[in-house]
C-alpha cells in the first residue's frame, strides 16, 4: 500500500502532461479514458480496505534532511476517506466534463489542470510532512486558479480566479508560517528535526502547552478558514462559480474547500481541545453556517444557491470540529461524506439544466421532469439528502448533528437553534434547486430542453443513489472508513454506530421531532420565498455591498492605485530623470567615504607637466565644455567625440594600447549610433528651465569633483599587488600568452567575461525588442 | 540615405582591410595588444561603415547572416569552449592547448575559441542594434 500510495499521488500529474494530446485525439470520449486514472487510484485505495481505527501506512524519503524536510506520506482512516472521495468523484467529473465541454478546444487544458488538481489534493490529504503538505496545498491553490479562470476571455472569469488565488494564497502564507512555528515548537519539546516536521509525530508531544501555541493556532486556523471559505473570507467561493460546472462540482464536494476542513481535522489531535480551539473554531463555523444558509434564500442562480449552501455546510463542519467531542467528530465525518455525495450530484444536475435549457435561473425553470427524467431523479434524490429527509444519508447526518448539539450542556440549546435555522434554510434551498426546476408546469427555456447524454447523467445519478444506499445500509461505512476517520480526528480509537431509527428514547424522539420540524418549516419557507426571490435578492445584494467581498475589492483597487501612483513617481519615463537619480546616488555613495578619508590624499604625485599632456587634457576638457554649451546636437556629439579621442590619446601616452584601441573603435561606433538615434529626436533642442539647468550644473560639478578626488585617492593608495604579480608571472608559463590584459580576460577571469558577453547579448536583445516593438506598431498604424 | 560615390568606392577597400585587421587583432590578442573584444568592435565598425555608404539592406546582405544568429552562435562557442575542459575532467573554462602551433594562426586552444565567441557576440550585438536603429529610422 505504501508504495502504491506514492504512485497514486504522482500519477495524475504525469497523466496531466499527456491529457491535452489525448483530448485532441479522442475529443469528448477522452473523459472515459482519462477517468481510468482516478478510477484506478480509487480501486487501489478501496482494496486497502477495511481500515481499522488507528491503522496507518507510511512512506517517506529524505528531501532536505538538515531542515527536517522530507517527502512523507501517510494513509489512515481520514486520508483514505478523503482519497476515495477525491478519486471517486474525480472519475465521475472527468467523464461528465467530456460531454459538458464537448467541442470546446480547451478541453485538453481542462483535463490537464483538473488532473493536476486531483494529484495536488491527494498530496494534501496524504502528506505527513508539513513542507510536503504545504507544497501540495499551494498547488491546489494554483490549479484551482487555472480552473476557476478557465473562461479566461471574460473579465469575471479572470477576476474570480484572482480572488480565489489571493484569498487562499494569503491564507497559504499564514499557514506556512504556522507550520514552521509548529516545527520549531516541536523541536523545542524534544523531537528530532525530522520528527518535528512529521505531522504524525507531532501528536506525541504537547504543543498546547507551548508558549507558541496561540500563534501556531491563529496562523493555522487562518490558513484553513480562508481555504474553506469561512466568513469573512467566504466571498471567493460564490465568485468561483465563474468556472465551468464540472469544476464547481469538484471544488465544492471533495476538494479545495474541503482541504481546510481536512487540515483542521488533521490538526485536531495536535492542537484541538483547548479553550481557544473550542471557542474560535466553533464561532467561525457557527457564523459561517448561518450566513451561508440564509444567503441561499436570496439567490436565483442554481449554482449560486448551491455555492452558498456549500458555505453553510462548511461552516457546520468547522463548527463540529471546533466542538471536538467524540459525537461531534463522528457527525462531521458522516456529514462530510453525505455532503460530498449530494453536492457533487446537485452541481452536475445544475450543469445539465444549464447545458440543456440554456439558463440557470430558477425563476424561469419548471416542469423539466418529463424532458429530463434521469437528471430529475438524481436531483430529487440528492436534494432529499441535502434537506436531510429520511431515509437518505443526509438524514443520518442531520440527526447526528442535532444529537451532538443537544449533548453539549452549556450552550447546546443555542447551537441547536442555530443548526435548526441553518437547516431550515438548507431545506428550502434544496427544494429550490430540485423541486422548482423539475416539478410544476413546464415553461419555455432559451434552448429546447432534452435529457443530457449518458456521460452527464451517470455521475449525478450514481452519487444520488449512493446517498440513498448509504442511508439505508450504513454498516459498510461505519465499521470501516467512518470509524477509522473519526479515530484519526480524535486521536483515539472509537467505533461508529449509525442508524436511521433510534427507537423511542427521549433524546432520539426529540431529535426526530426537530428533524421533522426542520423539514416542515423548510417547506414553508420555500413556498414563501419562491415567489419573492426578486425583492429578497435585492436586499441581499445591498448587504453584500457592505460585506467583506466589497472590502476585498476596495483594498485591491487601493493597491492598484497606490502602485500606479508610486510607479509614476519613480518611473517618469524620461532618461534625464533616471540619469539624474543614478548620478546623484553615485555621488552620494562615493563621496561619503571619500570625505572621511580626505586627509589621506597628502602624498599626491605632483610631477612636471609635459606639453603634450597639457594639450591632451585641454582637448578633453574643451570637448566636455563644448558638448554642454552647444545648441546643435550634431556639434555636441562631435565635441563629445573630441573628449573620447583625447581620452584614447591619454591611454596611449600612459602605455595602455589595448584600452586606447578599444576606446577609439567604441568612440567611432558611438558616433554612428548617436547619429542614427537623432532621427528619432525633435530637431530643435529646447533649453531647459533656468532652475533645472542650475541643478544639472551643480550635479555635473559634483560628479566631476567626486570622480577627480576618487582618481587622486586611488593614485595614492598602495594596492596589494599579489594578484597582479601572480597574473604577470603566470601569464606566460601557465596561460601561454604574453598580453596579460587579454590573458586575464579570456583565461584567468574567463568566467567574468562569459558573464559580461551574456549581459551584452541580453542588452542587445532588449534594444532589439524595444525597437522592433515600435517598428511593428508603426507598421500597424500605416496599414 | 543616399551614399556618395567616393564613400562607396572607399568603403569597398576599407571594409576588406578593416575585416582583415579585425581578424588579425583577434588572433594576435593573446600575445600583443588586441583580442576578441576590440576585434569584434572593428568588424562591427566595418559593416556600419558599409551601411552608411550604401544602406541597411545592402549591409545585411554583405553580412550574410542575421546578427542575432551571430550573438547566439558566439555565446554558444564561448560556453562550449569552457565546457570542453569538463570532458577531460578539469574545471569549467580551464584553457586546453593544442601542442603544436599551426602556421599563420598560432597555437590553437579553447582559449582562442573562447575569444572567437567573444568576437562574434560583440559583432552580433553591435550590428543588431545599429541595423535595427537604422531600419526604424528609415521607416519612420
Amino acid at each position: 500500500m505504501a508504495d502504491t500510495m506514492v504512485i497514486c499521488v504522482f500519477l495524475p500529474f504525469l497523466v496531466a502532461l499527456v491529457a491535452p494530446a489525448v483530448a485532441r485525439m479522442l475529443g469528448r470520449r477522452s473523459g472515459w479514458l482519462l477517468a481510468l486514472v482516478p478510477a484506478g487510484i480509487f480501486v487501489s485505495f478501496w482494496r486497502s480496505l477495511p481500515i481499522a481505527p488507528g491503522e496507518t501506512h507510511t512512506w517517506r524519503i529524505p528531501w532536505v534532511p538538515d531542515l527536517g524536510v522530507e517527502l512523507a506520506f501517510l494513509a489512515d482512516g481520514l486520508s483514505t476517506t478523503f482519497a476515495i472521495l477525491i478519486t471517486g468523484i474525480g472519475a465521475l467529473v472527468l467523464i461528465y466534463a467530456g460531454d459538458y465541454l464537448a467541442g470546446d478546444r480547451r478541453l485538453g487544458r481542462f483535463y490537464g489542470f483538473i488532473l493536476a488538481f486531483m494529484g495536488s489534493m491527494l498530496g494534501v490529504v496524504l502528506a505527513d510532512n508539513v513542507v510536503t503538505l504545504f507544497v501540495f496545498w499551494e498547488l491546489t491553490s494554483v490549479c484551482s486558479y487555472m480552473l476557476i479562470g478557465f473562461n479566461n476571455e471574460t473579465e469575471t472569469g479572470r477576476a474570480s480566479a484572482l480572488k480565489a488565488l489571493i484569498v487562499t494564497g494569503a491564507g497559504g502564507l499564514l499557514l506556512l508560517a504556522g507550520l514552521i512555528l509548529m516545527m520549531i515548537a516541536g523541536e523545542q519539546l524534544g523531537l528530532s528535526s525530522a520528527d518535528a516536521g512529521r505531522i504524525s509525530a507531532l501528536t506525541t508531544v504537547d504543543l498546547r502547552g507551548h508558549e507558541l501555541y496561540p500563534a501556531i493556532f491563529a496562523l493555522l486556523v487562518l490558513g484553513c478558514v480562508t481555504k474553506s471559505a469561512q466568513v469573512p473570507f467566504h466571498f471567493w467561493l460564490p465568485a468561483a462559480m465563474a468556472g465551468p460546472t464540472p469544476v464547481s462540482a469538484y471544488l465544492h464536494s471533495a476538494t479545495m474547500v474541503k482541504a481546510g476542513i481536512y487540515l483542521l481535522a488533521r490538526m485536531h489531535p495536535i492542537l484541538g481541545d483547548t479553550w481557544l480551539w473550542t471557542n474560535v473554531v466553533t464561532a467561525f463555523g457557527l457564523v459561517t453556517m448561518l450566513v451561508g444558509a440564509i444567503a441561499t434564500l436570496g439567490q436565483k442562480d442554481l449554482k449560486r444557491i448551491l455555492a452558498y449552501s456549500t458555505i453553510a455546510v462548511l461552516g457546520t463542519l468547522v463548527m463540529l470540529i471546533g466542538v471536538g467531542t467524540e459525537m461531534a467528530v463522528k457527525t462531521a465525518v458522516v456529514y462530510l461524506v453525505a455532503h460530498a455525495f449530494y453536492k457533487a450530484s446537485l452541481f452536475m444536475v445544475a450543469g445539465n439544466i444549464d447545458h440543456e435549457t440554456g439558463t440557470r435561473d430558477v425563476t424561469v425553470l419548471g416542469g423539466l421532469r418529463r424532458l429530463m427524467p434521469f437528471t430529475a431523479a438524481a436531483g430529487l434524490l440528492a436534494a432529499l439528502s441535502k434537506a436531510g429527509a429520511p431515509p437518505m444519508f443526509g438524514f443520518i447526518g442531520k440527526e447526528l448533528l442535532y444529537t451532538t448539539k443537544l449533548s453539549i450542556e452549556s450552550v447546546g440549546a443555542y447551537l441547536v437553534i442555530a443548526a435548526v435555522i441553518a437547516n431550515v434554510a438548507l431545506v428550502a434551498s434544496a427544494l429550490m434547486v430540485s423541486v422548482k426546476p423539475f416539478l410544476g408546469r413546464s415553461r419555455p427555456t432559451p434552448k429546447k430542453a432534452h435529457e443530457a447524454t449518458v456521460a452527464m447523467v451517470v455521475g449525478p445519478v450514481l452519487l444520488a443513489f449512493l446517498g440513498l444506499a448509504r442511508g439505508l445500509y450504513p454498516e459498510p461505512f461505519e465499521n470501516n472508513l467512518g470509524s477509522a476517520a473519526a479515530s484519526a480526528i480524535l486521536g483515539e480509537n472509537v467505533t461508529m454506530k449509525l442508524k436511521l431509527w433510534h427507537g423511542v428514547d427521549p433524546v432520539a424522539m426529540a431529535v426526530l421531532g426537530l428533524s421533522l420540524l426542520t423539514l416542515a418549516v423548510g417547506f414553508g419557507v420555500y413556498t414563501m420565498v419562491k415567489t419573492r426571490l426578486e425583492p429578497i435578492g435585492r436586499a441581499m445584494h445591498r448587504l453584500e455591498a457592505i460585506g467583506p467581498g466589497r472590502a476585498y475589492e476596495l483594498s485591491l483597487e487601493g493597491l492598484y492605485r497606490g502602485a500606479g501612483w508610486f510607479t509614476q513617481i519613480i518611473q517618469s519615463g524620461y532618461l534625464r530623470h533616471y540619469l539624474l537619480a543614478t548620478l546623484a546616488v553615485a555621488v552620494a555613495v562615493v563621496a561619503s567615504p571619500l570625505v572621511r578619508g580626505l586627509r589621506e590624499i597628502s602624498g599626491l604625485p605632483v610631477g612636471s607637466w609635459r606639453v603634450h599632456e597639457v594639450v591632451v587634457a585641454a582637448l578633453a576638457m574643451g570637448g566636455g565644455v563644448l558638448a554642454a554649451t552647444l545648441r546643435s546636437r550634431l556639434a555636441a556629439v562631435a565635441a563629445l567625440g573630441t573628449t573620447g579621442v583625447a581620452v584614447a590619446l591619454l591611454f596611449v601616452l600612459f602605455s595602455a594600447p589595448d584600452l586606447a584601441m578599444t576606446q577609439m573603435v567604441a568612440e567611432a561606433l558611438t558616433v554612428i549610433l548617436l547619429v542614427l538615434v537623432f532621427y528619432h529626436l525633435p530637431r530643435v533642442v529646447p533649453r531647459s528651465r533656468w532652475g533645472s539647468r542650475v541643478r544639472d550644473l551643480g550635479l555635473a560639478i559634483a560628479v566631476g569633483v567626486v570622480m577627480s578626488v576618487l582618481v587622486l585617492t586611488v593614485a595614492t593608495i598602495q594596492p596589494d599587488l599579489a594578484v597582479s604579480e601572480y597574473f604577470l608571472a603566470q601569464s606566460g608559463p601557465a596561460a601561454h600568452g604574453r598580453n596579460v590584459v587579454n590573458v586575464i580576460l579570456v583565461d584567468f577571469r574567463a568566467m567574468d567575461t562569459l558573464g559580461e558577453i551574456t549581459v551584452l547579448a541580453v542588452a542587445g536583445l532588449g534594444v532589439f525588442a524595444l525597437l522592433r516593438l515600435r517598428l511593428s506598431r508603426r507598421k500597424e498604424e500605416v496599414s | 540615405m543616399r551614399g556618395s560615390l567616393i564613400l562607396q568606392t572607399g568603403t569597398r577597400l576599407l571594409q576588406m582591410l578593416l575585416l582583415l585587421f579585425s581578424v588579425f587583432m583577434l588572433l594576435r590578442g593573446h600575445n600583443e595588444p588586441g583580442g576578441g573584444f576590440v576585434g569584434g568592435l572593428l568588424a562591427a565598425g566595418a559593416f556600419a561603415l558599409y551601411m552608411l555608404a550604401y544602406d541597411v539592406q545592402a549591409a545585411r546582405r554583405a553580412l550574410r547572416v542575421n546578427p542575432l544568429t551571430l550573438v547566439g552562435v558566439g555565446l554558444l562557442i564561448a560556453a562550449a569552449s569552457g565546457a570542453a575542459a569538463l570532458i577531460v575532467g578539469r574545471p569549467f573554462l580551464t584553457g586546453l592547448w593544442h601542442a603544436k602551433p599551426i602556421p599563420g594562426i598560432g597555437k590553437v586552444s579553447t582559449v582562442l575559441a573562447f575569444d572567437i565567441g567573444v568576437y562574434l557576440v560583440v559583432v552580433g550585438t553591435a550590428l543588431l542594434i545599429v541595423f535595427t536603429l537604422a531600419e526604424t529610422e528609415r521607416d519612420g
